[in-house]
């Protein structure tokens, strides 16, 4: 079982807040799925390559031409908020 | 006229011959749609669809032939950006988001003059096998408005089954095509990894996902593949070789084709019904010509949930990182800081499936536990891609139940993390190897939990990667010598 400060760890690194009563709760699940999946340390992956990719493709590369991606409009209108043509956010430092 | 549970072919000669034009037909079923208490929509586009048919009568009504797509209704699952149209993923946090662009798929039916009359309904962000998790409530199945459709699908299967819309485009990443066709009787299609493209496509496990189709026949599935199918210069995974004309080489016999039957995906404690009206369906490919062929999937069978159920939250967890509340989606109104707007918009905006998600996916690709979990699990993976190569070098096709039962009642999933691994356990596998299949309509069982009800079950159909061609050819002769993709449910209008 995870313990409470494991969950808060994985939740800040997640960048989610979440209240005592869903760290009770998220410790409970993901503990379930953590034990669900306990049985793949049985397997004998010795010698077994990992996969990341299925069918096989290699570099597919496209010509390096300019197209026009006249977005930006349609892009902006979807921000929370904006400022002379940026995103504002609140300060960093 | 009832135009409901038509094939694209026949709407298409309805057009053809200006015995409806795209308005009417557009109209039709946005009434349908207006009409249902499925919850199968979250967005009707109706002002947009009205438009789109109406340019589609103009081309119908100049000289030339029509494109197949042209001025026939259809939903798009709400993760395929559509621009100018709300585009949700199911999401609060998604729930202004309108995309300024089209995913490819949308694009290719735009291109035919296809007309979009919303967004269905699905499991937040794909997350899910029983439509449940979805922010905007769940979708009823028609066969029985107090089970769920199966999921993440949810809308897209309700909405075909009903006959709410002809077609429908939808998603999968392990099972949600699939699952969701067998639970309303439906026919769907899960591509090869990589056959169509998933540009524009809201990512949920970016070496999984894979977008496809619903319809009332493979005949249909098989003309929709044609047109979605092919390589995109926006996404580089998809497949750089030539779509087939799969429609055209349908095949009516099964003589010589070589099934393969795992006694693995016939499980221990599954729903005897399912599984003895599965093994009906295999008798008809039989009597067809087919010879089937016993093979062995052990390690697929065991392990590919458990695969799963790490190397899908860890995409997830990567994916869902964009949504920061910085340049869309929903944005806190309670911060203090930049690290409060990333924490609080993320918790106000994601449910509960999704936090879970992402969280598991962070845990097991954090330091010290990457080797334990994620490595192990995409080696793990690795065995499974093995056995079905060697399993696909001996057979044409592999035959299957799609689920373990028939629709269970809305609520059965809440507050289970492990319904939906459980429920897809028989499509996780060949997911995660990439494989193509299709679910077909293969008869009605009562449901285990109420006699009076019966509910549809779905033959799996799995073929090798690019192996459409053979998966449609099976489903198509079985769909020839059988009637259960053409029953459909009584759905009052609900209002």
């Amino acid at each position: 079982m995870l313990s409470k400060d494991e969950v808060k760890k994985i939740a800040s690194l997640a960048r989610i807040e979440l209240s005592e009563s869903e760290v009770e709760k998220f410790q409970k699940d993901l503990s379930t799925v953590l034990d669900y999946v306990d049985e793949l340390k049985k397997v004998d992956v010795s010698g077994v390559d990992e996969v990341f990719e299925v069918t096989g493709l290699v570099n597919v590369q496209r010509d390096d031409a300019a197209i026009v991606s006249d977005t930006h409009e349609g892009i902006f209108k979807n921000a929370p908020e904006m400022k002379d043509g940026f995103y504002k956010v609140k300060a960093i430092l | 006229m009832d135009f409901t549970y038509l094939s694209l072919t026949e709407l298409r000669k309805l057009l053809d011959k200006k015995q409806i034009s795209s308005v009417e037909l557009t109209k039709y079923f946005l009434e349908r749609i207006k009409k249902s208490d499925l919850n199968a929509f979250i967005t009707i586009s109706e002002e947009q669809a009205l438009k789109q048919a109406a340019a589609a009568d103009d081309y119908i009504a100049s000289p030339g032939e029509n494109p197949f797509l042209c001025g026939i209704p259809y939903a798009a699952k709400d993760l395929f950006c559509t621009a100018g149209v709300r585009t949700t993923a199911a999401s609060k946090i998604l729930d202004n988001y309108i995309p300024p662009y089209d995913a490819t798929v949308i694009e290719k039916i735009k291109e035919q003059k296809g007309v979009l009359l919303g967004k269905t309904n699905l499991d937040q962000f794909a997350h899910g096998s029983s439509g449940e998790t979805s922010a905007y409530g769940p979708t009823k199945n028609p066969w029985d408005k107090s089970r769920m459709p199966g999921g993440s699908s949810s809308g897209s299967a309700a909405a075909v089954a009903a006959g709410l819309i002809p077609w429908a485009t939808a998603t999968e990443t392990g099972g949600s095509i699939r699952i969701p066709s067998s639970f309303t009787g439906v026919c769907g299609w899960k591509p090869t990894y990589g056959r169509v493209s998933r540009y524009g496509v809201i990512a949920m496990g970016s070496s999984l996902d894979s977008p496809g189709a619903m319809a009332y026949s493979v005949e249909d599935l098989a003309r929709l593949a044609e047109i979605m199918a092919g390589a995109d210069g926006k996404d580089s995974t998809t497949g750089q070789a030539m779509v087939p004309a799969y429609s055209k080489n349908l095949t009516v016999s099964l003589k010589g084709v070589r099934i393969g039957i795992a006694e693995e995906y016939f499980l221990e404690g599954m729903d005897e019904r399912v599984k003895q009206t599965i093994q009906g369906a295999i008798g008809e490919l039989e009597k067809l010509g087919a010879e089937l062929v016993k093979v062995h999937l052990p390690i697929s069978a065991k392990y590919g949930s458990l695969v799963y159920a790490i190397v899908a939250p860890s995409e997830i967890s990567s994916n869902l990182a964009r949504y920061d509340g910085i340049r869309y989606g929903h944005v806190t109104k309670n911060a203090s800081d930049l690290m409060e707007v990333y924490t609080k918009s993320r918790a106000e905006g994601f449910g509960d499936e999704a936090k879970r998600r992402i969280m598991t996916g962070t845990y097991v690709l954090s330091a010290g536990y990457y080797d334990a979990y994620y490595k192990r699990a995409q080696k793990v993976r690795r065995m499974i891609v093995n056995e079905f190569t060697k399993v696909f070098s001996q057979v044409d096709v592999l035959t299957a139940p799609t689920a373990p039962s028939v629709a269970q009642k809305l609520g059965y999933a809440a507050n289970d993390p492990l319904f939906g691994y459980i429920t897809d356990q028989l499509n996780i596998p060949s997911s995660l190897a990439g494989l193509p299949a299709i679910s077909v309509p293969s008869g009605f069982v009562p449901a285990h939990d109420d006699p009076s009800t019966n509910l549809p079950v779905g033959l799996q159909i799995i073929g090798p990667q690019w192996g459409e061609q053979k998966i449609f050819n099976v489903g198509y002769a079985y769909q020839q010598a059988t009637d259960f993709h053409k029953k459909h449910p009584r759905v009052d209008s609900g209002k």
